[in-house]
């Protein structure tokens, strides 16, 4: 019997898989329709917005007050980047100063959020790719620092303590004395996690040469923060646009090489080591004084004024019943997030309501480089690359 | 930056340039846009290699009922900007991604929330929201509970669509006040 050779040529046909939403590994909700070519990734397909709660258009329906909390909510591992992300749009909208104290505690508690991401971006990372214990410790670390944000806003997670002109409240007796002694330690909880991670065969096998992003390509897709730095550009908001105090503040901007994932997981220990150095210096440098810019239009008066002055109280009364009227304008604001670039673009119309409020999420332009960075991958490295993009689905989804 | 802009801005077409808070604005027309960009990345003078978000925007009551904003970034002097284009319903944007590749997703969003067309996009789905969602969420005359809610359904066993049907009408407040500052 003679056969066609067409015959003996098996006809392939790539494997699609849904990947997520319910997946451990998904980070939220993530569905990714992937192509598959025996384990081999021929197209990532991320679907996304199964946690759209439309925020942006909440916002147009919100005072300048009320918004504010929905920040948080945004990208709920770094909530005080985002709200602080607003509050300077606002501000510059507003030509508002803040007192130099208040600089002084938002740089504070914007180094201990990127901490607060970091620890969760390694210990999950190193978790998605097997390994259990840096995730323990970093959450240990984590819960440590969610105490600093209960100590100055009554809230471990959302804290809306970051507020346009300032800040909500001053720092509680002590508290600077407690986040130094804690950054003393943390140091070593540093060397334990890297410890574990840095020289550890498994997860270099997992990490080394997996998603890499060149330079170009980097830029190509919009990437920023440490998916930027990782590929090798030394490119920190804090640095080229500084804000707040961080032109006065000595830091490094730690940049990789290869811009593989490993460089990246090395890129954001590297940070968290210059932000230990940036708190501490803070805490040598902050003077006393006033925590919230002197104008009763656009911040609340505080409650000592408020038991002495008529004034005071009327002023209350009018900033929590009509909020702040922002004078038309537009701005696209953008900070240094522990993601990425978090950006405002906000659209005032002399009235007290937001006329359009696009957030610009980091992990958006991120997750949509997946596909270029997955591609002839296997599918296991493809929790990986989720890992190292540190993909937080409230601030992806909005 | 600001210098630059004008010692170049007779090389490429725009309707308007506006300095506000320290950002430069470009308000070019709908036909020049794809032109503009690719000057502005490209330009040595310029190199507005990342683009850092797209929105759009509703002005009810004007001409033009949607803007379409782009903020570009660049890394070698350090500088942003922000183009404009005015559109309405029936007009189409040039697409930019043969000039940003990263335009994919900002571009489907802004047609996911406010239905502005991209001519020459390749794969221009909803991103935001549901699968087989009507509406375009973000213009300003959807309502913000939206039209319908989603339940699941114990005789039917799935997830049904219905009516909003709100308990309490939906109220807005706004205390503005009537006197000026």
């Amino acid at each position: 019997m003679i056969l066609k050779k067409r015959e003996l040529v098996k006809e392939l046909k790539n494997f699609t898989i849904n990947f997520g939403p319910q997946h451990p590994a998904a980070h939220g909700v993530l569905r990714l329709i992937l192509e598959l070519d025996g384990e081999v990734v021929q197209r990532a397909d991320p679907h996304i917005g199964l946690l759209h709660r439309g925020t942006e258009k909440l916002i147009e329906y919100k005072s300048y007050i009320q918004a504010l909390p929905y920040f948080d909510r945004l990208d709920y591992v770094s909530m005080m980047a985002q709200e602080h992300t607003y509050s300077m749009a606002v501000e510059k909208l507003c030509n508002i100063c803040i007192p130099i104290r208040a600089q002084y505690i938002r740089t504070i508690f914007l180094e201990i959020t990127r901490l607060l991401n970091h620890l969760l971006a390694v210990g999950c990372h190193s978790m998605d790719v097997g390994a259990m214990t840096p995730f323990l410790w970093g959450f240990e670390e984590r819960e440590k620092l969610m105490e600093f944000y209960e100590r100055v806003s009554g809230a471990r997670l959302h804290a809306a303590y970051i507020r346009p002109g300032g800040v909500s409240s001053d720092l509680p007796l002590g508290l600077l004395d407690d986040i130094r002694s804690f950054l003393y330690s943390f140091e070593e909880e540093l060397d334990n996690i890297e410890a574990l991670l840095s020289n550890n065969i498994i997860w270099q096998e997992r990490l080394v040469d997996i998603g890499i992003v060149t330079a170009k390509e980097a830029v190509d897709w919009g990437f920023s923060g440490v998916m930027l730095r990782g590929s090798g550009i030394p490119w920190d908001l804090r640095k080229s646009q500084p804000y707040e105090v961080y032109q006065n503040l000595n830091f490094d901007v730690p940049v990789g090489s290869t811009g593989d994932c490993y460089d990246r997981y090395l890129v954001r220990m590297a940070e968290m080591r210059q932000s230990v150095n940036i708190i501490l210096q803070c805490l040598d440098a902050i003077p006393f004084g006033i925590v919230k810019a002197y104008n009763n239009k656009f911040v609340s008066p505080s409650r000592f004024d408020m038991k002495n002055s008529m004034e005071a109280v009327i002023h209350h009364f009018k900033y929590h019943t009509e909020s702040i009227v922002v004078p038309a304008g537009e701005t696209y604001t953008a900070t240094e997030a522990p993601k990425g670039e978090f950006g405002i673009y906000l659209i005032s119309n002399n009235t007290d309501k937001p006329y359009r409020c696009k957030i610009k999420a980091p992990g958006f332009g991120h997750l949509q480089g997946l596909n270029q960075m997955s591609k002839g991958h296997m599918i296991a490295d493809v929790v990986t690359i989720i890992g190292t993009q540190d993909i937080v689905f409230g601030e992806i989804d909005r | 930056m600001h210098n630059s802009v004008f010692k170049y801005s007779g090389l490429f077409p725009f309707v308007s340039y506006q300095y506000l808070q320290g950002e430069g604005v470009f308000i070019v027309l709908n036909k020049h846009l794809l032109f503009v960009l690719t000057f502005l990345k490209l330009h040595i003078g310029f190199q507005y290699t990342l683009l850092s978000c797209v929105s759009g925007v509703d002005i009810l009551n004007s001409k033009y009922r949607f803007a379409v904003v782009y903020d570009l970034l660049s890394l070698t002097y350090n500088s942003r900007i922000r183009v404009k284009v005015f559109v309405n319903e029936m007009t189409a944007v040039p697409s930019l991604i043969s000039i940003y590749i990263n335009s994919d997703w900002w571009e489907r969003e802004v047609w996911d929330m406010y239905g502005i067309l991209f001519l020459g996009h390749p794969d221009l789905r909803r991103i935001l929201t549901d699968y087989g969602f009507e509406g375009h969420p973000m213009r300003k005359d959807f309502p913000l509970s939206g039209y319908v809610e989603v339940r699941y359904d114990e005789t039917k066993k799935r997830i049904v669509l219905e009516p909003v049907e709100l308990t309490q009408e939906y109220r807005l407040f706004s205390f503005e006040t009537p006197w000026s500052n």
